[in-house]
């Protein structure tokens, strides 16, 4: 069976909106994140390493998680074609248990370059309340047809 | 505050470091672990038929690249603790500086990692500021490059660290 692309280029527009995604954080989500990703520092599982050492009010999600949770928002939204070339962020702020985290997108440009690979650059922030606790640019190759594959690129047809 | 750059800390820009492999070979169970953390449903990572077809089997999310090279936190006869990223705590050492926060993190993907890799990495210091006060503390940023390849190698990834080590400012 053959699996049909969830999006394609041409359905993806300057300016396009991608639905939020609102998750409640937990000492367990942090906790599950740093282990997940083998961070065994404390600042992410010992509360009172965190606040006397780091000067943060509890433990907060690390920066691989962060990059996990922000490749999974994207391709929820491309879909299983939807392919990771090159991704940005900046940490401004951390994130707690206790926060509601928000990730929120916009599609910023859209283009196929010279070897005939889609790509759309998007801006993603996670965001708890209205402060911005990571802001995030993120490259990703979508089909530029029915029959197109990015994961299908190798060498000099690949361009991240 | 220091406006310079230690010479012995000059001494180590541009140079490739720490040439290692994986201490384990790329596996599912992180990478299900992992997708469970954050709750990715992509069936690229839970069915098979899905990633036989876009992907020539199954794969490991990208993001994930920095995961094969964490090392175990105990490990039979090793004596010193061994630390990811070791350019990073080599200047908070050599610069006295205590706390470090990253602050900045750029990958860039190349060939998919699969179930069964055996990764390679190096670490290059690309750039170390002059001392800053930031709401923090006291201290330097710094630039880190990380490069891996698998055992083939072929190159998978390029991710770009921005460290900043400080001291905390007494009250």
């Amino acid at each position: 069976m053959s699996h049909a692309p969830a999006l394609v280029l041409g359905s993806v527009a300057e300016g396009d909106v991608l639905p939020v995604l609102a998750y409640p954080v937990t000492a367990t989500t942090v906790v599950l994140g740093a282990l997940a990703s083998r961070d065994w520092r404390p600042m992410h599982h010992d509360k009172d390493f965190a606040v006397e050492r780091n000067g943060t009010r509890d433990i907060f999600l690390n920066t691989p998680n962060q990059a996990a949770w922000f490749e999974r928002y994207v391709t929820d939204w491309t879909g299983p074609h939807g392919r990771l070339g090159r991704v940005t962020f900046r940490m401004k702020g951390s994130v707690f248990p206790g926060d509601t985290m928000e990730l929120h997108g916009t599609v910023e440009d859209v283009g196929v370059d010279d070897v005939g690979c889609g790509w759309v650059q998007l801006a993603v922030t996670l965001r708890v309340g209205d402060e911005e606790k990571t802001t995030c640019a993120m490259r990703v190759a979508v089909p530029v047809d029915e029959n197109d594959n990015p994961w299908r690129r190798r060498g000099d047809q690949w361009r991240p | 505050m220091s406006t310079t750059v230690p010479a012995e800390i000059a001494a180590r820009l541009d140079v490739p470091q720490y040439e290692e492999e994986g201490e384990f070979p790329v596996e599912r169970g992180y990478v299900w672990t992992t997708c469970a953390s954050v709750e990715n449903g992509n069936p690229l990572f839970w069915d098979d038929e899905v990633a036989e077809e876009l992907t020539g089997g199954p794969i490991a999310p990208p993001t994930m690249v920095s995961v094969w090279f964490r090392p175990h936190h105990w490990a039979p006869g090793r004596t010193a603790e061994r630390l990811p990223l070791q350019v990073h705590f080599d200047l908070k050492e050599a610069l006295g500086l205590p706390e470090a926060v990253m602050t900045e993190n750029t990958i860039v993907f190349h060939e998919p990692v699969r179930p069964g890799d055996r990764l390679r990495t190096h670490q290059v210091l690309r750039s170390v500021s002059d001392e800053k006060a930031t709401k923090l503390g006291t201290g330097r940023f710094w630039v880190i490059d990380v490069e891996y390849r698998n055992q083939h190698g072929d190159l998978v990834a390029v991710e770009s660290y921005t460290g900043f080590g400080y001291r905390r400012d007494l009250p």
